[in-house]
């Protein structure tokens, strides 16, 4: 059973479904083709949280839904927690 | 699914309305008592007491008329009573309301005070409640349908599942002919080039543009931190991190079609049926009172962390598919797409949940946040009175 889904292929980042304890080997579903990939969580993943499927570079863009959603400061890992510690709008 | 027959009130103008509403409206904040004490004297009238009316001017006092004369003469809207401190702006609204050719009636309080005011409007509203109770609903088609859209207490399941739940049930609204109007202008923040992108033409794309820097500049002007506001704080809590992350999520309720016409704030379309952007507040009270005064008759919400909200005219419809939410808020949400996190539910099967549950509002079931008294008429203020 996935714990995650991801809005399409090349997104950095999924969200959880339900929640997801650091060191778990979860499932992902990618909605756009069905396909699936594991990741270990490196945090806590609460339900509606999202967790790292693409690791990212310092300063890089941070891909979701195919656009980009912020960036990243400090980087990611996959199986991190993604949200305002690790992740900053490029807007405001 | 079996195809539901629609039965609406069509009025005067031909325009269909599917709540049948005797309304009185005040022209300002201080003839509030007055309309209050109309509608406890005469059952099945409705008060629409607001904050604003007095020493506006310019673009702020036409908003202010525009939300007025709208609100009046929305097709769920049977007949109106306006009343105000001054003759000259209660007849103004009145006046624009009766171009409908809907039952309307005005009262100014200068000269006579509440009492007087009060005992001619309560005889006039027995009349005109009694007029309406006997107006019957008739077939209808989607085509005569206005539906607004809107989304709130955003978080990421509502960019999940019910914001493309929506999404679904906007193409084929706009495939049958309906209008459908979003807005949400700095809530596109991320993804405004998406929809910039299908504006039917570059006239249209310009004036988009123009809007959406506009509302951006302002609030980018007031060098205020927005994180904490825009994305709010239950947003966060519900686990989206930016403001692109939110627009994304809250432009898949847009669908995919292009879009028709630019309004501004509470103005009726003019270009015949289809998706229309309206530059508007992000505020869920703020931004359904003006899609209402631009003539929208059913509204559809998502939510993700349980926004509460509802229109006094409008039946706010909330979809969630957050299953904490339509847990633990279950009174509110009316229909409950949480099926696609766990994908037991799929996309076109929670479209066809909401486009059944709209008919049926449409007809006449009342929605959770009509049974629960939700009356939010909140005016759009632009800056201080003089």
């Amino acid at each position: 059973m996935h714990k995650f889904l991801i809005h399409k292929r090349g997104d950095h980042v999924g969200v959880a479904t339900s929640d997801i304890a650091v060191g778990e080997s979860v499932i992902g579903v990618y909605m756009d083709d069905d396909s699936s990939v594991e990741v270990e969580a490196r945090g806590d993943v609460p339900l509606g949280h999202k967790i790292a499927v693409e690791a990212c570079e310092p300063g890089g863009a941070v891909i979701e839904y195919g656009v980009q959603i912020g960036k990243a400061p400090e980087g990611l890992e996959v199986g991190d927690y993604v949200h305002t510690h690790n992740l900053k709008s490029a807007r405001w | 699914m079996k195809q539901r027959e629609l039965l609406g009130y069509r009025r005067e103008n031909s325009r269909v309305g599917v709540r049948n509403h005797v309304v009185i409206l005040p022209v300002d904040d201080i003839s509030n008592a007055a309309c209050e004490a109309v509608a406890s004297h005469i059952k099945g009238t409705l008060a629409l007491p607001h904050s604003y009316g007095r020493l506006q001017y310019g673009e702020d006092l036409e908003l202010h008329f525009r939300t007025m004369i709208g609100t009046g003469s929305n097709p769920n809207v049977a007949a109106a009573m306006v009343i105000g401190i001054e003759e000259n702006w209660t007849r103004k609204i009145a006046d624009g309301i009766a171009e409908t050719g809907k039952p309307v009636a005005g009262f100014s309080i200068e000269g006579h005070g509440d009492l007087e005011i009060v005992r001619r409007a309560s005889w006039k509203a027995k009349e005109l409640v009694q007029w309406a109770s006997e107006l019957g609903r008739e077939p209808v088609e989607i085509e005569d349908l206005t539906v607004s859209i809107k989304c709130g207490e955003s978080d990421t399941t509502t960019g999940l599942g019910s914001c493309p739940t929506v999404g679904v049930v906007v193409d084929r609204l706009v495939d049958e002919g309906a209008t459908v109007f979003f807005g949400e202008t700095s809530e596109l923040t991320g993804g405004e080039h998406l929809i910039a992108d299908r504006m039917a033409t570059p006239k249209l794309k310009e004036r988009f543009v123009e809007a959406y820097t506009n509302y951006v500049s302002f609030i980018e002007s007031q060098a205020a931190d927005l994180l904490g506001s825009q994305p709010t704080q239950g947003n966060i809590a519900g686990g989206l991190s930016t403001i692109e992350e939110k627009a994304l999520g809250n432009i898949e309720k847009t669908g995919t079609k292009e879009v028709i016409g630019v309004l501004e704030s509470a103005e009726a379309p003019r270009n015949g049926p289809g998706l229309y952007f309206m530059d508007s507040s992000s505020a869920a009270a703020e931004h359904v009172t003006l899609m209402a005064a631009g003539g929208a008759v059913l509204h559809m919400f998502p939510t993700g962390q349980g926004n509460v909200i509802g229109n006094p005219i409008v039946p706010v419809i909330k979809v969630s598919a957050n299953p904490r939410t339509v847990a633990t808020m279950a009174e509110h949400i009316d229909v409950d797409v949480s099926g696609l996190l766990s994908r037991e539910l799929r996309l076109p099967e929670a479209g066809d949940l909401l486009m059944d549950y709209l008919k049926r509002t449409a007809n006449g079931r009342i929605t959770s946040a009509e049974a629960l008294g939700h009356r939010e008429f909140t005016m759009t203020k632009l800056y201080p009175s003089a």
